[in-house]
C-alpha cells in the first residue's frame, strides 16, 4: 500500500494539506479528551438567574441561556458531529466502492442498470430526501441518522469507483494476473481495489466536510441530533433567540463548523492533488 | 520431439457493429515442440498478440475464438475448458510475458508478493515457502541482490529489472510453455540482449518451449529454432530459422528482409514495403498481400494455401504452386 502512504505524505508536505490535517487532528483530539477536562455539557449550574455569561476565564466561550458551558458543548457537539461524519462517510464510501466495483467489473447490463439507478438518485436533492425521511419519523436515534446519511451519500462515489475500475481493468498487470491464473476474487481484491484506493480516500476526506455541514443543517432544523444532546447545528438554532444579546452562544459553534469543514476540505484538496497531480 | 502445443485453424473474430464479424486472426496453424523456440514474426496489427491471448482464452470480449478452431495443450483441449479448469492452465501450463514491463506489474505490491502470488495460485504452499521460491526465481532470472529486491516495489526497479521480474512471475507456476509477447520492445538495446539471454538459458535449463512473438527479425536470428511469419491474420511462411534467413521465399518475408539494414555487404538503400497492413475488418480478397506485392500476378486473385517450397518450409503464395 505504498502508493497510499506516498500520497498522504505528499499531501502532508503541502501547506494546506498540513494545516488541514493538523486542525482536524486537533478537533479530533479535543473531542476525545475534552470530556475529561471540561464541565458536563448538560449541567445547568445556574438555571434560575443571570445564566448567560460572556466569555471569561472560567467559561472561555461563555455560557448559554441555560447556564451551560458553551466550550464544553462545542467540544461535545464536535464529538457527535465527527462520529456521525466518520461513520456515515465510512458507510457511503463502502457502498459506493461496492456498487462501483460491481458496475465497472461486470459491465454490460449490470453496469447500465446500476448507473441509471445512480443517475436517478443523483437527480434527487440529498437534503430534501433526508428531510422527507426524517420528517416522517419522530426522535431519530443517532444510529438511524448515520444510516440515512450514509445510504444517501454513495451515488457519486460509485461513479468515481466505476470509472477507476474501467480504467484499471485494461491495465497490463490485470491482464498479467489473469494470464497467471488469478481468479476473479483475487483480481478484484488485489489488483483492482487497492489501485482505486487513492481517489476513494480523496472522496472520503471531502465527504467528511459535506456530512458535517449536512448534519449541522439537519440539527439546525431540529431533525438531526436530538436535544438535549449537544450538536453544532442544534446550538446555533438555540442561539437564535439570544443572538443580539449573547452572540457568543452562536458564534462559537458556527466557528467550529467552519473551521472543521474548511480543514477537511483543505486536506482533501491537497490529497487529491497528491493522488492525481494532473488535476492540480 | 514431443509436441506440447498444437494450434489448428485458429480463428478469432470480433463483431463489426453492422451484424457481421471480422477475423483479425484467420486460420492460424502451428505447433510447438518440447524445448524449442518458435518465433512468430509480423508487423503490428497482423494478429500475433491476439493469437497468443487466444492460447490462454484471454481474448477480450466481445471477441471470441470461432468454432472449428483447435488449441491442444498436450492432451488438453483448451477450447473446451471452463471455469476452474481453465484457470488451472493459465500460468501453470502456459506462462506469459507481456510487452511493457513498466505497466505489467501492480504498483502497490512488492515484487516478492507478486511472484509469490503466482506460486500460491497453483501450489498449496505456505507463505514462507512461496517467498522462498520467489527468492530462487529472482536468482534464476539473474537479479543481483535478490534478497533485498524481494521487498522492492516495481517503481524502484529499472525497465530491464522489471522485465526480469515479469519472467520470474511467468515462471512461478513452472509452466511447460512460455509465451513472450514482444518481451524486449520496450527496453534499451543493451538490455534486450540480456533479457533474450535469460529466456534462452531458461529454455535450456527447464526444457521449456518458448513462443517468441516479435516484429524484430534481428532478435529471431540465432535464438529461434523455427520462424513463422504472420501477415493479415494468417501465417504466410514457416521454416527453420537458418532456412528462412537463407531462402526467404514469400514476397512479404523478402520485403521484411529488404527493409532491415545490414552491417556486412555493400551499402544499399533500404527497400521499404509499400503501403501498410490492411485493417482487420477489410482484409483484401485473394492473396492478402496482393495490394502491396511486387510479384502479384493473375493467380493472386484467389486465396493461396500454405504450399511446400522445401523440406519443412512452407509459404502461402501461388509462386510455390508448380501448376
Amino acid at each position: 500500500m505504498t502508493a497510499i502512504w506516498d500520497s498522504l505524505g505528499r499531501a502532508w508536505r503541502t501547506t494546506r494539506g498540513r494545516a488541514g490535517a493538523v486542525v482536524l487532528l486537533a478537533v479530533a483530539a479535543a473531542s476525545v479528551l475534552g470530556p475529561f477536562a471540561l464541565p458536563d455539557p448538560l449541567a445547568q449550574p445556574n438555571i434560575l438567574g443571570g445564566a448567560i455569561l460572556p466569555p471569561s476565564l472560567g467559561h472561555p466561550f461563555g455560557t448559554d441561556e441555560l447556564s451551560r458551558d458553551v466550550l464544553a458543548r462545542v467540544v461535545s457537539g464536535g464529538r457527535v458531529s465527527l462520529t456521525v461524519a466518520l461513520l456515515a462517510v465510512g458507510l457511503s464510501v463502502t457502498l459506493g466502492a461496492l456498487v462501483g466495483l460491481v458496475a465497472g467489473y461486470f459491465g454490460g447490463a449490470v453496469d447500465a442498470a446500476l448507473m441509471r439507478l445512480v443517475d436517478g438518485a443523483l437527480a434527487v436533492p440529498r437534503l430534501f430526501l433526508l428531510l422527507l425521511l426524517l420528517a416522517v419519523s419522530e426522535r431519530v436515534p443517532l444510529a438511524v441518522l448515520v444510516l440515512l446519511i450514509g445510504t444517501t451519500g454513495w451515488f457519486a462515489t460509485s461513479r468515481l469507483v466505476r470509472g477507476e475500475i474501467l480504467r484499471l481493468r485494461e491495465e497490463s498487470y490485470v491482464w498479467a494476473a489473469a494470464a497467471l491464473g488469478a481468479n476473479r476474487r483475487r483480481i478484484i481484491l488485489r489488483h483492482l481495489l487497492p489501485n482505486a484506493m487513492g481517489p476513494l480516500l480523496v472522496a472520503a476526506t471531502l465527504g467528511v466536510g459535506d456530512v458535517i455541514l449536512l448534519e449541522a443543517g439537519l440539527s439546525f432544523l431540529g431533525l438531526g441530533v436530538q436535544p438535549p444532546a449537544p450538536s453544532w447545528g442544534g446550538m446555533i438554532m438555540d442561539a437564535r433567540q439570544v443572538l443580539v444579546t449573547a452572540p457568543w452562544v452562536g458564534i462559537f459553534p458556527g466557528l467550529a463548523i467552519t473551521i472543521t469543514v474548511l480543514s477537511a476540505n483543505l486536506f482533501g484538496d491537497a490529497l487529491r492533488d497528491a493522488v492525481d497531480p494532473r488535476g492540480a | 520431439m514431443t509436441r506440447v502445443l498444437q494450434v489448428e485453424n485458429l480463428r478469432v473474430s470480433f463483431p463489426d457493429g453492422a451484424g457481421h464479424r471480422f477475423h483479425p486472426v484467420d486460420g492460424v496453424s502451428f505447433e510447438l515442440r518440447k524445448g524449442e523456440t518458435l518465433a512468430l514474426v509480423g508487423e503490428s496489427g497482423c494478429g500475433k498478440s491476439l493469437t497468443s491471448l487466444a492460447l490462454l482464452r484471454l481474448v477480450p470480449p466481445p471477441g471470441r475464438v470461432d468454432a472449428g478452431s483447435v488449441i491442444r495443450l498436450g492432451d488438453t483441449d483448451v477450447l473446451s475448458l471452463t471455469g476452474e479448469a481453465l484457470r488451472r492452465i493459465r500460468g501453470r501450463r502456459i506462462g506469459m510475458i507481456f510487452q511493457d514491463p513498466m505497466t505489467s506489474l501492480n504498483p502497490v505490491f512488492t515484487v516478492g508478493d507478486q511472484i509469490a502470488e503466482g506460486v500460491r495460485a497453483h501450489f498449496k504452499v505456505s507463505r514462507a515457502e512461496a517467498r522462498d521460491r520467489a527468492l530462487r526465481l529472482l536468482q534464476e532470472v539473474g537479479i543481483p541482490d535478490p534478497d533485498s529486491r524481494l521487498d522492492a516495489y516495481p517503481h524502484q526497479l529499472s525497465g530491464g529489472m522489471r522485465q526480469r521480474v515479469m519472467i520470474a512471475i511467468a515462471l512461478s507456476a513452472e509452466p511447460e510453455i512460455l509465451v513472450a509477447d514482444e518481451p524486449t520492445t520496450a527496453l534499451d538495446v543493451t538490455v534486450q540482449a540480456q533479457i533474450l539471454e535469460v529466456l534462452e538459458a531458461l529454455r535450456r535449463s527447464r526444457g521449456m518451449a518458448v513462443l517468441l512473438i516479435t516484429h524484430d527479425l534481428g532478435i529471431v536470428a540465432g535464438r529461434a529454432d523455427r520462424v513463422a511469419v504472420m501477415y493479415a491474420g494468417q501465417i504466410v511462411e514457416e521454416a527453420p530459422t537458418g532456412e528462412l534467413f537463407a531462402h526467404p521465399s514469400h514476397p512479404y518475408t523478402q520485403g521484411l528482409f529488404a527493409s532491415v539494414p545490414r552491417i556486412s555487404g555493400p551499402v544499399q538503400r533500404l527497400t521499404p514495403i509499400g503501403g501498410s497492413v490492411p485493417p482487420a475488418n477489410a482484409w483484401p480478397s485473394g492473396c492478402r498481400f496482393r495490394p502491396r506485392c511486387p510479384k502479384a500476378f493473375d493467380k493472386s486473385e484467389l486465396p493461396p494455401e500454405l504450399l511446400a517450397v522445401g523440406a519443412d518450409h512452407r509459404m502461402r503464395c501461388w509462386l510455390a504452386d508448380p501448376t
